[in-house]
This record gives C-alpha cells, structure tokens and sequence, in this order.
C-alpha cells in the first residue's frame, strides 16, 4: 500500500476513535460479568401470597443456580403464576397451595404475572424475581452515560460533516 | 435535512390526490370503531375477553405507539372515525366539496389556540385510566364522549378544530410526529409567496382549505399536520409533496416552541413512567389506588401523578437548564431556551412509549384471537379461535428490546439537546446538564421497565 493510502487509513481511523471507543465501552459495561458475589446454590422454598391484584412478596431475588421451589398461595379467587423467561406456569385455587420448581440458571430480572383472568385489573397482576444480586442499576447508568455521550459524538459528527 | 419527495412518482400522486382510498380506509375505521362501541357498551362486562378493550388498548394502542407513531407521525390522524361524523356533517359530503360548510364556522378561541386544552385533557384521562383500560363501559363511554363533543366542535367551529385543538390522543400524537420519518412540505416557498389564491388554506373545487388551519407554505413542523392530504389537491402548482426525511428533523429547527408544548412533552414521558409503575411494576398498593376511582387513595395517585408530570419532572428540568445557562451564558430568555431544550423530551418520551407498549402489548395479545371470534363475549366462535388461551409472546425478548429502545432514545434526545444548544448560543456545553437530566430519566425507566 501506498504512503498516502495508509495516512487516509491513519486519518479514518483518528475520525472514527471516538465510535469505536464508545462501542467498545458499551460493550463493556453491557457484558462484563457481574461484580456482586457470587453465593453458592442452594435450595430456596418461597412462598408467594397471590391476592387481587398483587404478590406478596412482589420482588423475589434469589442467587443464581438456586434451586427454587414458589409456593403459590391464591388467598380470594383463583391465581395463576407465569414466569417471563423460564416461560413456567402454575394455577392455584382459593386456599390451596401449588408448587412451582426450577433452577435459576439465567441470571436478570424476570417478571412474572398472573395467568389466570381474576377480576378487571388482571393484566396488571405483576411481580419480579431478581436472579443474582448483580450490580444492574450501575450497568444501567453506565450504557445510559455510554448511549448519551454517544449521541453527542453524533451530534458532533453531523455538524462536521453537513 | 435530506429528504426524499415521494409524490415525485406520477402514480403515487395520484393515488394520494385520489379521494376514494383514504374514504374507504375511513369506512373500514368508521366499522371498527361501531363494533368497538357496540362490544363495549352492549358486551361482556370482562375486560379481557370484550372485543371493545382489547382491540383499542391492546390492538389499536400497540399498532399506533409502536408503528404508525413512529414510522408515519400524524398518519393516523388521516383516517382516524372519531372526528369523521362532525367533519361529514359540517361538510355535508363523504369526499370532495359540496358547497359552504354547515354549521357555525366560528373561529377557535384566540387564548385556546395551543397544546394546553389538550394537555388539560390527556391528564384527566389519565389519572383515570387504568379502569378506563379494563373496564368495557367506561371505554366505550369515553370513545363516545369523543365523538360527540367532536360533533359539537364541528358544528360550532370551523374545519377540525377538535383534532387541532382538544383531541387528548392528537395532542401526543403531535408531539411525537415531529420524530416520524415522513411529513408534508411545499417544495418551493416563492411558488407560494406569490400565488395570492392560497387555495391551500382557503379551499377550492378540488379540495378543502386545510382542515387543521395550518398555512402549508409556512409548514416547518409536522406537529400540527394531519396529513390529511388536502394541501396535495388543492395546489394549482404541484408545490405540496409528501417526503421523506431524516427522522426528527423537526427537533433541531430554530422554530418557536412554546410552553404548552414543552408541557406536553414532560406529561407525556410522565404519564409514561407512573404507567409502568402501576401497569408493569409489582406494587398492589399503587394498582389498587390508581383503579379506586373518588377515594382518597385515587386522589394520592391522581395528585401524585400530576405532581410529577407538571411540577417535578419540568422543576428538576428547570434546574438543569439553569445549570446549563451558568455553563454557557446565554442571552436568550430562560423561557425560551427551556421550551427549545424541551425537545429533547420528544426521543426519549417517544422511545419509553413504545418500549411501555411493546410490554403490555406482547403479554396481552393473545387476548385479541378470541376476542375476535366472540367480541361480545356472549359464548360465540366466528373464527374458531375463540378457545385460544393466553399465551404471552416474545416475554424473553421484551426487556432487552426495551432497553435498546431507551437506550436509542436517550442518545437521540442528547443528538437533538446538543444541536439545540448549539442553535441556541452557538455552545453546546448549555444543553450538557439536560443530557445529564435525560441520563438519570433513562435509568428511572430501565429500572421501572426493564429492572
């Protein structure tokens, strides 16, 4: 290659810094493992009060690779859990008590929501489980620091080249 | 800005000039929305199994938030039924003019002339509306409270000022069209400086003076376009195009906003953080009050909201642009870099809806399927499809979907505070605390949404 080709290369490279550092970074900050320790698995037996329209408890955080068993107990009319990730479901009747199990193998926040129409707010019927205690809210901040500074570069770049 | 003219192409223009497509998308509207009616106020009383909910919270809501807003800005605004019947009736004709119009014709109110009826509106309804949302009579109600005040509107006032000037849901849509990558512009300024006719506004035989009292010559925004096509038939030149163009190019133009406006803006973004703490989040204290409509625990969350929308979230905003202007000196007045600044609110609050919506649209569609096959819920099957249990779609996908969405929102909003700022005071370091201000709101909206 040419000595100018390499110096266009050179001064490309210089131009699109800022990009590549910002992916880099956002890469980073979106997929560096967790800071928080981690416990070892154990057996966790929660139990999980369902009433219209609400969980009690309604965040439920667990450690990653838990095994979990969510005992479901419908306390006024017929109750449901769905488990958003797991893609897990169980039904309980007024008084009863179901049994839900799995191993909290995929760390993150997952809501879970009632599955059966229990009255006009039912859709709204809404819970989280938190698997690992992972340093979400600082990731979060960080890709939204990396997101904005990386629309400044944008507005920047456009001024440059328009 | 780049843009691409659409109505270049011969057969494109004529289908746009053409009345009878957008008339029978009107109609097809126009029977939606009598079975809505008529499921709502006449069908089952649950919610998830009444063809009037699920189809306008859940079909119609999710069609508009997540494409038609941000892909075709007022687009539906064209065919939208409820202001149909008044704007029929006032112009005692299904398609082109037949005459002088009935009814009073006045003029809009000169102290009504912008956002504020309509952000006074959205709030009332939104302080109500997670019954509205799952209650089939009360949904029904309010879409014929629409319809008739819109009525009433057209036979007292002139063109569309219902849509302009009250519509709860135009109102937003307006603000958000300003993001949409399509909108109409004339395509040569001094073509209309110089036609004296301006059949634009004023009307001719081949099409209606601008039913939203906009003076295309002068369009810079899409925010009060109803792209309703008039403009396209009435020019005697072909100088009005539909284009194409860089999505939110409205956002960094030196053009006036005002207050009303930048209000809209923070109710909007508002609304939609308290809707996913009370829709998505797993607080039963918040859902029951915001469904006890007249306790006293509804007026806690109805003033809590309100409270949020009009005075923390623009006080703290306040806060950062008078940080800014410590920053970076401006001599403009603080009123009006604040109500430019706001324009930031438009990415962020565009991309928080859709991420709001594509959660509770996903987890609610399969609502729709027997909804369709039994939309009074009276124990038919039309389609065979009215056994269909729910089944939430894509429930993994959503979060990181989500948070794409916010996160693209967020680095637009800082692209459209910094240009702001730089067409402000020539610095961009005056719009530095409002990115700041729009980084924090993120996080509040990945940890409702996402976390």
């Amino acid at each position: 290659m040419s000595r100018s080709t390499w110096s266009r290369i050179r001064r490309g490279l210089r131009r699109e810094a800022p990009a590549v550092a910002l992916g880099l970074a956002g890469a980073l900050v979106a997929f560096l493992p967790g800071l928080g320790t981690s416990a070892a698995p154990v057996e966790r037996s929660l139990r999980v009060e369902a009433s219209r329209y609400a969980y009690a408890p309604g965040v439920i955080t667990v450690n990653a690779g838990d095994h979990v068993t969510l005992e479901l107990v419908a306390t006024d009319v017929v109750h449901g859990i769905y488990l958003d990730g797991y893609d897990l479901q169980v039904t309980a009747d007024p008084g009863q008590t179901a049994r839900l199990s799995f191993v909290a193998d995929r760390p993150g926040t997952f809501r879970f929501r009632c599955s059966v129409t229990c009255g006009p707010l039912h859709p709204f019927m809404i819970g989280k489980l938190r698997v690992g205690g992972g340093p979400f809210l600082w990731r979060w901040a960080g890709m939204a620091i990396v997101a904005a500074l990386a629309g400044v570069w944008g507005a920047r770049r456009w001024r440059a080249t328009s | 800005m780049a843009r691409y003219e659409l109505t270049q192409f011969a057969s494109v223009r004529a289908i746009l000039r053409n009345r009878w497509p957008q008339l029978v998308l009107q109609l097809v509207a126009v029977a939606g929305l009598l079975l809505v009616l008529l499921a709502a106020l006449v069908g089952t009383p649950v919610g998830s199994r009444n063809f009037g909910v699920v189809a306008v919270w859940i079909g119609w809501w999710a069609v508009l938030m997540i494409l038609a807003v941000p892909a075709a800005g007022r687009g539906w605004c064209a065919i939208c039924p409820l202001p149909l019947p008044g704007e029929w009736l006032q112009r005692r004709s299904l398609l082109g003019p037949q005459g002088p119009a009935f009814g009073l014709g006045l003029r809009w109110p000169r102290r009504l002339r912008n956002l504020w009826p309509q952000n006074v509106i959205f709030a009332a309804v939104a302080v109500v509306s997670a019954v509205v949302l799952t209650q089939p009579r009360l949904t029904g109600l309010v879409l014929a409270g629409l319809i008739l005040a819109a009525i009433a509107v057209s036979l007292v006032f002139e063109r569309r000022s219902f849509c302009r000037y009250l519509c709860p849901v135009g109102g937003f849509i307006g603000l958000y069209a300003q993001a949409a990558p399509i909108g109409i512009r004339v395509k040569d300024t001094t073509v209309c400086a110089s036609h004296r006719e301006k059949t634009c506004y004023t009307g001719s035989d081949q099409g209606y003076g601008c039913p939203w009292q906009v003076y295309p010559g002068a369009l810079a925004r899409n925010s009060a376009c109803g792209l309703c096509l008039e403009c396209l038939r009435t020019c005697p030149h072909d100088n009005v195009a539909v284009v194409l163009r860089t999505p939110g190019s409205d956002l960094s133009g030196s053009s006036r906003r005002g207050l009303d406006e930048a209000f809209k803006g923070f109710l909007m973004l508002g609304s939609a953080a308290v809707y996913a703490a009370v829709m998505l989040g797993p607080w039963g204290a918040l859902k029951s009050a915001a469904a006890a409509i007249g306790a006293w625990s509804w007026a806690g969350y109805a003033a809590g909201l309100l409270l949020f929308a009009f005075s923390v979230l623009p006080g703290t905003f306040l806060g950062a642009v008078l940080l800014g202007r410590r920053v970076s000196p401006s001599a403009a007045s603080l009123r009006h870099v604040f109500s430019s600044l706001s324009a930031a609110l438009v990415p962020l609050g565009l991309s928080a809806w859709v991420a709001f919506s594509l959660a509770f649209a996903l987890v609610n569609l399969s609502y729709l399927w027997p909804a369709l096959s039994d939309p009074m819920g009276w124990g038919w099957d039309l389609l065979g499809t009215a056994g269909v249990a729910w089944t939430p779609y894509l429930s993994s996908a959503v979060p990181g979907v989500q948070a794409m969405l916010l996160l693209g929102g967020l680095g637009w909003s800082a692209w459209v505070a910094v240009r702001m700022g730089r067409a402000l005071n020539g610095d961009e370091r005056i719009a530095w605390p409002v990115v700041g201000w729009c980084v924090l709101m993120t996080v509040g909206l990945l940890w409702l949404l996402v976390g």
